[in-house]
């Protein structure tokens, strides 16, 4: 795995603290979009495993059809139940995180209110194509998720989940030899695309996998907490 | 008042969360009872008839200024299925929240104060028309509007309908939408003398049904 790029920092993105009754900020919201199958869910279910323990975590995922990928971190017991919330997107995954976020925002919310406190959100985007996005209005800060599997020209293709993310993770390494993935070319290709926007190269799956994206995010809750002290 | 601000408050990308619900199409089409245009018409018709009616006479009293908290016990009262109660005000949170944003004004937050987990869309979206300063009338023809569309959008996703025949469908029931505006307006007249029993009640039993079951599909595209 290979973490690219020191971080910008990015604090001028975020918008204004929105104190809570209590005088709380309100916990980071950070949106997971990227193509069906390149492991969105598994990394959500391995930042709850690496992260849960310091901090207090819940899940919002955005299902196209079914409620699969909650109770795939149900059944995976990353989270206490009342953690996990399924959002229906009514066929349309990329209405529900970027044109009309209302159903996602109402299960933020909901889940403010119940968790108390709250320090982060993730917020599950259904499996999508390669312009789908998430609002500001929803999100703090965007992870993209692409896998070498989806095929090596990706990062090349662009778009602007590949090229505006906040954080683009190309997963799966592990199999780029099996199915002809050439990560030097997925690497560069990346880089050229987004400037200083960092980029990972891993597999969530193996040990300690998930670890550089944990890191950013850690990273990213220290931005937060300070901006609203 | 401003025709753009009607426009504004019934088009399909004003963002309060009905993109996401089929108003029943879903099992319809899942039936085998919606399977072309001709048959969405029949449906969208008897929506609009019944409960599109209700809706528009509860958006056009909550347009006159007329108590909305009682307007929304008597839309609760005109609901049976315990899970189109739930949408309909999971929905009406939705609405208040993008309204309260394009249209502020202290009806709203009022409304949103008394009822945090939603007062019924109709009611919210009534008020609404009242905070952009539009009439009863036009509050009416937005519900009337939103009972139809909603089913059109979803049966084109569903069906993969044609989407110039789908607006067709819709287009040709603008004679329905503006006469069940009129009746609903007519309605809201009334509350002053009549209270709420001068809103209609009529209702559409199979969509009360079918709602309920589609509550407890494992495997379906819209949330209701």
């Amino acid at each position: 795995m290979h973490l690219h790029h020191t971080d910008p920092v990015r604090a001028e993105i975020i918008p204004p603290a929105a104190a809570r009754s209590g005088g709380r900020p309100r916990p980071l919201r950070v949106g997971l979009g990227g193509p069906v199958g390149s492991g969105k869910t598994a990394t959500v279910a391995a930042l709850c495993r690496r992260l849960r323990d310091t901090v207090s975590i819940a899940v919002v995922t955005n299902d196209i059809y079914t409620r699969e990928d909650a109770e795939a971190l149900l059944r995976q017991a990353v989270l206490a139940p009342e953690r996990i919330t399924a959002v229906e997107t009514g066929a349309c995954p990329h209405t529900a995180i970027r044109d009309d976020i209302s159903a996602n925002l109402e299960a933020v919310e909901d889940l403010q209110e119940r968790l108390d406190p709250l320090d982060l959100v993730l917020i599950e985007s259904g499996g999508d194509n390669l312009t789908a996005t998430f609002s500001k209005g929803l999100v703090d800060h965007q992870i993209f998720v692409i896998d070498t599997a989806g095929g090596d020209d990706i990062p090349r293709k662009g778009g602007p989940g590949v090229t505006a993310a906040d954080l683009l993770v190309i997963n799966k390494t592990d199999l780029a030899p099996h199915v002809g993935a050439d990560l030097d070319a997925m690497r560069r290709d990346a880089e050229a695309a987004r400037g200083p926007l960092p980029t990972v190269l891993t597999s969530v799956k193996d040990d300690h996998g998930v670890d550089p994206i944990a890191d950013w995010i850690s990273r990213r809750l220290a931005e937060h907490t300070a901006v609203r002290s | 008042m401003s025709p753009l601000s009607l426009l504004i408050l019934g088009d399909g990308r004003f963002p309060s969360g009905g993109h996401a619900h089929s108003g029943g199409a879903e099992t319809a089409i899942a039936a085998g009872r919606v399977h072309d245009a001709a048959t969405l018409r029949d449906f969208c018709q008897g929506r609009l008839h019944t409960t599109g009616l209700v809706a528009a006479a509860l958006a056009a009293g909550a347009a006159t200024g007329y108590d909305p908290l009682s307007l929304d016990e008597a839309a609760d009262a005109r609901t049976p299925s315990p899970a189109l109660r739930r949408v309909a005000r999971r929905l009406g949170r939705q609405l208040m929240r993008a309204v309260r944003v394009t249209w502020p004004g202290p009806e709203l937050d009022d409304l949103a104060a008394a009822r945090p987990g939603g007062a019924h869309q109709p009611v919210v979206l009534g008020v609404a028309a009242r905070m952009a300063a539009l009439t009863p009338y036009d509050a009416a023809q937005a519900a009337a509007y939103d009972s139809v569309c909603g089913p059109v959008t979803a049966a084109i996703r569903l069906l993969g309908l044609d989407p110039f025949q789908a607006t067709a469908v819709t287009a040709g029931l603008c004679g329905d939408m503006e006469h069940v505006a009129s009746q609903a307006a007519g309605h809201a007249a009334r509350l002053p003398a009549e209270g709420v029993d001068a809103l209609p009640a009529t209702s559409a039993p199979l969509l009360e049904i079918t709602a309920e079951q589609h509550a407890t599909w494992p495997v379906r595209l819209f949330a209701s």
